[in-house]
């Protein structure tokens, strides 16, 4: 290596499939003066990427991952190194056929074409060596293929060399990260001292070890990958490609086969899941293949052996094909699955692309780039948000323990509502033994256990009989219950009590807050002091990035109230938009205090009782949206007259440690009215659907705007905000897709069971047709979920205006049947009390 | 017929080789282990000579209980069964452990049959003593060549065939039974099948205790075979007066020294179609393709 420039004015560590993606978007969202650093050698530099079995599966049940496969395969295609072969995923068992159906559905809903399901005949015709007689049938893609990520990355690098945007060196190691004031200002090599002003992880099982030099925290972890390539196959010996034949995914035993020349590679995720420390990685020099080859754990993979055996005797089985390698492959596991992108929390400028698989990496590069270049990606990567994590996530503990719960889930059928089981409880609420009291069954969210529902509500499922809408199929009861659906008829009847521990709370203050909040908030935040603003935030291109509360308690001091899911994402958003000056500073209150929700007919009576008659709690004298003191069995708390329920109440802020105390009081305050605890199973669900209140990362997502989701007010404020261009030229225009509500008229299967949809399944017009709207988006399930007060299971879904109108008949896939559903609502119009005289009795 | 190979535990090592902290040990926390390359073509011999005239192969190492997984290699390559001489993990020169195969072979032989033909690799990959094949030769009183690259069974011997110095090839006739040591090209050795790989994870593995080193004639370490084979003949191959008199046998290792890395020069011929006549010059040089 001659020598490194000076300066840069971004540095790129890692030169896989990652690194030379993001180089490549960098240079043409016009960057210039980019260093790209590799430990290793070029091409191959020893990372994932060189041992990669390189195929792309298109389906992922969930929408961000599948964007980023998409528009990959897309990327790849135009490189001229995507093969195409198709790909079939087969299922062993009859619940696999189902999922398969599943996944049917869901490669509709995103737009991933020609797949259909195929008999094990018909899987046999495409894949002849294939033991079709242990088969129920299998899932084909057309569009699956193979990639040379190693060319695509070769590719990538020198187009943005020839641009002259790029200059590259290999065999340089970064020895350190400095940062001045939170940023990013120099990188440091075993070749000379870089000044730059941004610097991009790319490295993969490394990255952690980096951020960790600029005192960020990348949260995955080194796992091993078993995989095997036998050969030569007779029968490929006059293989035309590298691929002529369909991949198969084996996926009851978590194994993938495919035909690679005259070989043949069999891989696995079903062993148990080897956790590599990320320092004893071995260097580069003292590997005998690679660092991340590392040597072959034969008894981990020999029961998988006999999988493969079994589903391809002839290839598998044949004596004359040996094992040629057998390497016990290095990738990067993260807490929960997704990738880990976008600026770290902890320092400006130190951006994180890590943990991206070949399927992925193009179009996370391009979101990234697009990001980091104008903070308006067109894919939306808030599932994918290094931000999201919050500290407890970040503990080597918490990453072994979900790694290794979430290895064998790779190929696993993962119910949408399924729960991790390792290292909990981490967070809980202080009313939690009152929970356990009651027969809590807590579902995570943010690492708090909330309560989804109370076994000690069973009784009210005598009182309200089959308007609980009881759920006969397994997968649609599956992590549910009917007390859930009880709970929400009881609370709409009397009152509820509902644990909110989980919101993000941040108060925001100083002088300089009013404008920074001013401009973050579609809406006017700048009311009187004891008002409450709900507002959206949006990005400079008009998507949505969030919707949260925010409680102006003095003139100078603001209360965001937000979900926990995304609460540190959100947080970020606010501390990026604090003024420079240091007029407005954010605390975090999160940890400091909790948040009940008493909401019902009854809820005025019970807070009167609750607070002794000490406040005005009359609808006069506490209007919606406003909050004040209030004192409750002497505890000084924060009421706020507001709902996501739909029904007259309050939510009650309470320091963290008298949290127990109030929540005492507020139950003894309710006994008298036949107040019951209600879980979030009707918070977040039920009565929110019937309300037709919109949820961040459902039906709130960057793809959308605030017309199309109903949210647009009349009028707009004076103050300037981010976003405010792209959404006056968004309420100048008719919208092209309107988000809707329907009902499903009739929820009975082929073979008479009543199924429920739970989220995400295809919308089709009567004949079965996808619905695409003019910006080519399909219609989808954002939400669904009981409607207990209106006697429908309901489904949240963005139309065409076309199809975005009363009455209109259409149908959602369910696993593989078609369930006839009639808009309901089009815009915002609550189904249920659509004149909210609940909310504001 | 009857062969016996013997193979050796080895750590796989990459470009560099990293020492423990201590200097004594090659550190292998990071590397897998396999079994020495010439051992490795002694194995595909076996099998070969076996496949083509039948009988039965055995495979045979000294060396720890993880051991094994070489022993299985080896089947999984079509050896029909293997025998462990399963030390305590410690470091045997190469005078205990030619005693101790010799002592094995003896007791293998006295329970089946002689072994027609024992082969060893020419020299193991770590320690690259020399030594054990022609030690147990001694022992047993057979006849021995080492350094084979090619091998021929005939009625009653075999034709061995090595590269002489300076050129040539030098031709053996050895009577049966004989011992070989057979180098890297003598063949190409197969992969393993994956059916060959499941039923070598069933075969049985016969284990010996044979201890540590030094610990005495092997027969004392314990295994009832191998002391009836006479402990005597172990001593007279060596370690047993060194044994008795507790003191170490052969030379005592200090420290490891890595040898100096020769740091290979990479010449660039050029790029693209303008490298072609170089490369042709460079082939032709090699003697790879005619001038």
């Amino acid at each position: 290596m001659a020598s490194l420039p000076e300066r840069a004015k971004v540095v790129i560590v890692g030169a896989g499939i990652v690194g030379n993606s993001m180089a490549w978007h960098l240079a043409k969202q016009g960057w210039r003066d980019m260093v790209l650093l590799e430990k290793g050698t070029l091409p191959n530099p020893g990372g994932s990427t060189g041992h990669a079995s390189n195929f792309i599966f298109l389906t992922d049940h969930n929408k961000e991952m599948a964007a980023f496969t998409m528009d990959s395969a897309l990327q790849y295609r135009e490189l001229g190194v995507y093969h195409e072969c198709g790909g079939i995923e087969v299922a062993r068992t009859p619940e696999r056929m189902e999922e398969l159906k599943r996944r049917v559905a869901s490669s509709k809903a995103w737009g991933i074409e020609g797949v259909r399901l195929l008999t094990p005949a018909e899987v046999k015709a495409m894949v002849p060596f294939i033991n079709e007689t242990i088969i129920l049938g299998g899932f084909y893609t057309p569009g699956v293929g193979v990639v040379d990520s190693l060319q695509a990355g070769t590719l990538m690098r020198q187009a943005a060399q020839e641009m002259g945007a790029l200059t590259s060196a290999a065999g340089v190691e970064v020895t350190g990260v400095d940062t001045e004031s939170g940023r990013v200002t120099r990188v440091r090599t075993d070749h000379g001292d870089i000044d730059t002003e941004y610097l991009v992880i790319a490295c993969g099982i490394w990255s952690p070890r980096i951020a960790k030099m600029a005192g960020a925290s990348i949260p995955l972890i080194p796992a091993v990958h078993q995989m095997i390539d036998i050969g030569p196959v007779p029968m490929f010996a006059n293989a035309r490609t590298e691929v002529d034949y369909p991949i198969v995914r084996d996926m009851d035993t978590n194994m993938y086969e495919r035909q690679h020349g005259n070989g043949f590679e069999v891989g696995s995720y079903a062993h148990r899941a080897i956790l590599m420390d990320p320092d004893d990685i071995p260097s580069i020099e003292a590997s005998a293949l690679s660092p991340t080859m590392l040597p072959f754990t034969q008894d981990d993979f020999d029961p998988q052996l006999e999988d493969a055996l079994e589903l391809f005797p002839s290839i598998v089985g044949d004596e004359k094909v040996g094992v040629k390698l057998a390497i016990n492959g290095l990738l990067s596991l993260t807490p929960d699955g997704n990738p880990i992108i976008g600026e770290t929390p902890e320092v400006k400028n130190l951006w994180s692309v890590a943990a991206i698989w070949i399927k992925e990496a193009p179009g996370i590069a391009r979101c990234v780039a697009e990001w980091m270049t104008h903070g308006t990606p067109e894919i939306d990567p808030h599932g994918s948000d290094i931000a999201r994590f919050y500290d407890h996530h970040k503990t080597l503990q918490h990453i072994r323990a979900r790694t290794t719960e979430g290895f064998n889930k790779t190929y696993g059928i993962v119910h949408p509502m399924e729960q991790w089981e390792s290292n909990r409880p981490i967070r809980r609420s202080p009313a939690a033994v009152r929970h356990a009291e009651l027969g809590a069954v807590a579902f995570e969210a943010a690492g708090w256990e909330r309560p989804f529902w109370y076994g000690a509500n069973e009784p009210l499922l005598a009182e309200y009989g089959d308007r609980v809408m009881p759920r006969a199929a397994e997968w649609d009861s599956r992590w549910w219950s009917p007390i859930i659906n009880a709970e929400h008829l009881a609370m709409r009847d009397r009152a509820g009590l509902v644990d909110l521990s989980a919101f993000a709370i941040f108060d925001v203050t100083g002088p300089g807050a009013l404008a920074a909040l001013e401009r973050l908030c579609v809406n006017k935040v700048d009311v009187r002091p004891g008002r409450t603003v709900y507002t959206p935030l949006l990005n400079a291109a008009g998507g949505i990035l969030a919707d949260l509360t925010i409680m102006r308690l003095a003139h100078d001091h603001f209360r965001v109230v937000t979900g926990g899911g995304m609460g540190m994402r959100d947080r970020k958003i606010f501390v990026d938009g604090l003024p420079k000056d240091g007029s407005a500073q954010l605390f975090d209150l999160t940890s400091a205090m909790t948040t009940f929700g008493l909401w019902g007919p009854r809820a005025r009576d019970i807070l009167g009782a609750a607070t002794d008659g000490s406040a005005d709690i009359s609808h006069a004298g506490f209007p919606f949206l406003t909050s004040k003191t209030v004192d409750i069995d002497g505890v000084r708390t924060l009421a706020s007259r507001i709902s996501y329920v739909g029904e007259l109440g309050w939510e009650i802020y309470v320091p963290m440690e008298q949290g127990l105390r109030v929540w005492d009081a507020l139950w003894a305050a309710g006994q008298p009215h036949g107040m019951v605890p209600v879980g979030i199973g009707t918070y977040a669900v039920t009565s929110r659907l019937e309300k037709g209140y919109r949820a961040h990362g459902a039906e709130l997502e960057l793809d959308f705007n605030l017309v199309e989701a109903g949210m647009a007010r009349p009028s707009l404020k004076d103050a300037d905000f981010v976003g405010r261009g792209a959404y006056e030229a968004q309420r100048a225009s008719d919208p092209v897709g309107i988000l809707c509500t329907l009902t499903v008229d009739d929820p009975t299967s082929s073979n008479g069971v009543k199924r429920y949809m739970l989220g995400r399944e295809p919308i089709l017009t009567p004949d079965g047709r996808s619905i695409i709207d003019a910006k080519g988006r399909r219609s989808y399930v954002t939400s669904a979920g009981s409607g207990p007060s209106v006697g429908k299971h309901l489904l949240m879904t963005y139309l065409p205006p076309e199809h975005a109108v009363v009455g209109t008949k259409l149908v959602v896939e369910y696993f593989g049947e078609h369930y006839p559903v009639t808009v309901a609502i089009a815009g915002a119009t609550p189904l249920f009390d659509p004149d909210n005289a609940r909310i504001r009795a | 017929m009857r062969v016996l190979v013997c193979v050796k535990r080895v750590p796989q090592t990459g470009g560099r080789i990293v020492l423990t902290a201590d200097g004594q040990e090659i550190d292998t926390k990071f590397l897998g282990f396999t079994i020495s390359p010439h051992e490795e073509c002694g194995i595909e011999e076996a099998v070969r000579i076996i496949e083509a005239g039948g009988g039965e192969s055995t495979v045979l190492t000294l060396g720890a209980s993880a051991a094994e997984e070489q022993l299985r290699d080896a089947m999984a390559l079509g050896i029909d069964r293997a025998v462990l001489l399963e030390t305590d993990g410690s470091e045997w020169d190469p005078v205990s452990t030619a005693a101790a195969i010799a002592d094995t072979i003896r007791a293998q032989e006295a329970a089946g049959g002689t072994f027609d033909l024992v082969i060893f690799g020419n020299e193991s990959a770590d320690s690259g003593g020399f030594q054990v094949g022609i030690r147990v030769a001694v022992a047993l009183g057979r006849p021995v060549v080492n350094g084979l690259k090619g091998l021929t069974v005939g009625s009653g011997s075999v034709t061995a065939r090595r590269e002489a110095p300076g050129g040539g090839w030098e031709t053996y006739e050895l009577p049966l039974p004989a011992i070989v040591g057979v180098k890297e090209g003598i063949n190409l050795p197969r992969y393993p099948s994956v059916p060959g790989r499941l039923r070598a994870k069933k075969k049985e593995v016969e284990r010996i205790p044979v201890g540590a080193a030094g610990s005495g004639p092997v027969g004392a370490a314990g295994s009832g075979p191998v002391g009836a084979a006479g402990s005597g003949p172990v001593g007279a191959a060596g370690s047993g007066p060194a044994a008795s008199s507790g003191l170490p046998v052969g030379p005592i290792k200090a420290l490891l020294r890595l040898p100096e890395e020769s740091g290979s020069q990479v010449e660039i011929l050029g790029r693209g179609a303008e490298a072609a006549p170089a490369v042709v010059d460079l082939l032709q040089k090699l003697g790879l393709v005619a001038r």
